[in-house]
């Protein structure tokens, strides 16, 4: 995090235009953002200001119209289909709004998921499932299907999920759209807790101000562009629970 | 390894997830495959049955029959004239080297008398070699021989059905004495049965009297040494046209027919008869095998519809998949695996019902059939392929998803 090194994510002038038909949807008009490994940046924003279009970029779901996007050393812009999917499988978690669980599978099998296209061996995937549900405070809901878990208990599977292949960086959607402030509390907590203990980064996009009072960088879009980047102190609850 | 044993175990357990659905998907292909190989197994019964009639026959039999009459312009058919003699008969085996056996018979329908009993059969009057070149065998008593054939003895061999239809069950025919057109005769042997002729004659229903006895005694005759018919046997198969055309030449001769003019005789060869018949069975098996087949494809596009329909249902799924690394490989896979799973499935059970089938229609129509091991595995295979044709369509639209639109679907 020492000034001058080079950030994980870097992106360029990048530009993100759809076509819907006859009209031209720009969703992306001209974004650069720069982020270190280690930071927790929150990305607001009304909808259709462009947060999860520049959040589905970074993901490496989607490409650029234009521009470049570096994740590390790679130049993301220039990847094919499939390199893509093997950056996604090794170095991104992602965290969804409406936890995207597979409905038919344990929360065991679940977690395993993005092993499986790892080539882990299937008893490592195991341990290793198992170990990440403990971590989400899960321990012991390994074959619990998604039905029979609360809605945060649904969103710590979905995040144990997310690092089942050890990424570096963790990508949220609204992670607390559709929780109670009580999950909403418990699953930022342990977004500052795994980023402690895993070194993650963490990029949060949400509308919901006491998610964003977590992070110490809030970026905001406008209409596709950037409006301010600012830097801000954690709230003294999130710092609270830093500490604890 | 790992990758693929995980596909395996989605796939199955995607199926299970809706069995009804699944079932219905396989119907198409269990008919098919169950079809073809009912289809094989009876037109292979059918085929071996053919082969069992032409051994029957007598091995590489030709047939000689006189040829038609004309008489005032009304033609009379063949076999009508009196042109064949036992001369000729006998001519044939000098003559002609590629012959290796010659018998000769004349026959007519005549009502046998024993006891109270009575039956209208074929009397035919033959010559003593005529069990050996019909390849035939004496059940029980013996065949009468060359001096009793030179004697114009009153001996007579009866066919199975004839036993059956005069002797009680258990009765002896051995020694008994039955009448023909009035005159007595002892049954000297009963004739092993021979079952039907491909075309349906039963050719067990006949009394087999010696020649001259039948001509001097109970046919009677116009011209003395006419036949009905002669039968020569080849060697080998590979003769039989040499044999034709040998015999052909010497009766032109014998009977002084100028050249360009008909043949007063016909010459056949049983086994082309025998080989046509298992021709037609061949091309009436071809013909259910292809409406089976057609099963098999309107299988095949059932389980892309119900693919179609599986993909359309887990489009956010197969976002989530993308979205933790899945490479388009491995939704193809997923998808592939599952269809060829379905038709496999299907596959197997069509086996079932076919063996199943067959059994029935072999009890039931008592049909012969005879299972094939080679069309059971062919049929499942070409089920597997079906699957994995018919599959891939809906596997790729799956691994050519975007996976951020492919997470908002609804």
């Amino acid at each position: 995090m020492a000034p001058g090194m080079r950030p994980l994510i870097q992106l360029r002038d990048v530009w993100k235009v759809y076509h819907l038909g006859d009209v031209e949807v720009r969703a992306l008009r001209g974004v650069s953002l720069d982020i270190r490994a280690g930071e927790f940046v929150a990305i607001v924003g009304a909808s259709g200001s462009g947060k999860s279009t520049c959040m589905n970029l970074i993901g490496c779901l989607d490409q650029p119209t234009r521009g470049t996007y570096r994740l590390g050393d790679a130049d993301v812009s220039t990847l094919s289909v499939n390199e893509r999917a093997a950056i996604r499988s090794h170095r991104i978690g992602f965290v969804f709004q409406n936890f995207n669980l597979l409905g038919r599978s344990t929360a065991l099998e679940n977690v395993a998921l993005p092993m499986i296209y790892a080539n882990v061996p299937f008893a490592e995937q195991r341990r290793r499932a198992r170990e990440l549900l403990a971590a989400v405070g899960l321990r012991g809901r390994d074959q619990h299907m998604p039905s029979q878990l609360s809605g945060g208990q649904q969103q710590r599977v979905a995040i144990a999920r997310a690092l089942a292949n050890g990424p570096s960086l963790l990508l949220a959607d609204e992670p607390t759209g559709n929780l109670d402030t009580q999950s909403s509390t418990e699953i930022m907590d342990l977004f500052l807790r795994l980023r402690r203990e895993r070194r993650l980064t963490i990029v949060v996009v949400t509308h919901e101000p006491h998610v964003a009072d977590y992070t110490e960088r809030i970026v905001t879009f406008r209409d596709g562009r950037i409006v301010s980047d600012e830097p801000q102190a954690p709230s003294r609850h999130a710092t609270e629970a830093v500490r604890a | 390894m790992n990758l693929l044993w995980m596909t395996v175990v989605t796939a199955l357990r995607a199926l299970r997830r809706n069995v009804l659905r699944s079932a219905l998907t396989m119907l198409g292909v269990i008919i098919g495959v169950a079809a073809v190989l009912t289809m094989v197994s009876i037109g292979r019964g059918a085929n071996a049955a053919v082969q069992r009639e032409i051994q029957s026959l007598g091995n590489n039999l030709v047939m000689i029959i006189p040829g038609a009459t004309t008489a005032n312009g009304v033609h009379s058919g063949s076999g009508s004239a009196a042109s064949l003699t036992v001369a000729d008969a006998t001519a044939i085996t000098k003559e002609c080297p590629a012959v290796t056996d010659v018998a000769w018979a004349k026959r007519q329908v005549v009502q046998v008398v024993y006891g109270n009993q009575n039956w209208a059969t074929a009397a035919q009057g033959v010559a003593p070699s005529y069990l050996s070149v019909r390849d035939w065998r004496v059940g029980a008593g013996r065949f009468f021989d060359q001096q009793e054939d030179a004697g114009a003895k009153p001996v007579a061999v009866l066919g199975q059905t004839v036993v059956d239809q005069l002797f009680a069950a258990g009765e002896d025919p051995i020694g008994a004495i039955i009448r023909l057109k009035n005159v007595p005769f002892e049954v000297i042997g009963v004739l092993a049965r021979k079952g039907q002729t491909a075309w349906g004659q039963d050719q067990d229903d006949v009394v087999l009297i010696p020649f001259l006895t039948a001509e001097r005694r109970v046919l009677g005759t116009q011209i003395l040494g006419t036949v009905d018919m002669v039968v020569v046997t080849a060697a080998t198969a590979d003769a039989l046209p040499k044999v034709e055309r040998q015999i052909r030449t010497l009766l032109r001769e014998r009977h002084r027919i100028p050249p360009g003019q008909d043949d007063d005789f016909t010459v056949r060869d049983l086994n082309e008869i025998a080989e046509a018949s298992k021709n037609a069975s061949e091309v009436m098996m071809n013909l259910l095998l292809s409406v089976a087949s057609v099963s098999l494809l309107v299988g095949g596009i059932g389980i892309m519809n119900i693919m179609l329909v599986s993909v359309t249902e887990r489009t956010r799924e197969i976002g989530v998949r993308l979205a933790v690394g899945a490479r388009t490989e491995h939704i193809l896979l997923q998808f592939l695996v599952e269809a060829t799973a379905l038709s496999l499935v299907g596959g197997a059970a069509g086996l079932v019902v076919g063996i199943g089938a067959t059994r029935l229609i072999a009890h039931l129509a008592a049909w012969p059939t005879l299972l094939s091991a080679p069309a059971a595995a062919g049929a499942f295979l070409v089920a597997g392929a079906v699957g994995i044709f018919f599959g891939f369509y809906p596997a790729r639209r799956a691994a050519r998803l975007d996976p951020i639109a492919a997470l908002r679907y609804e």
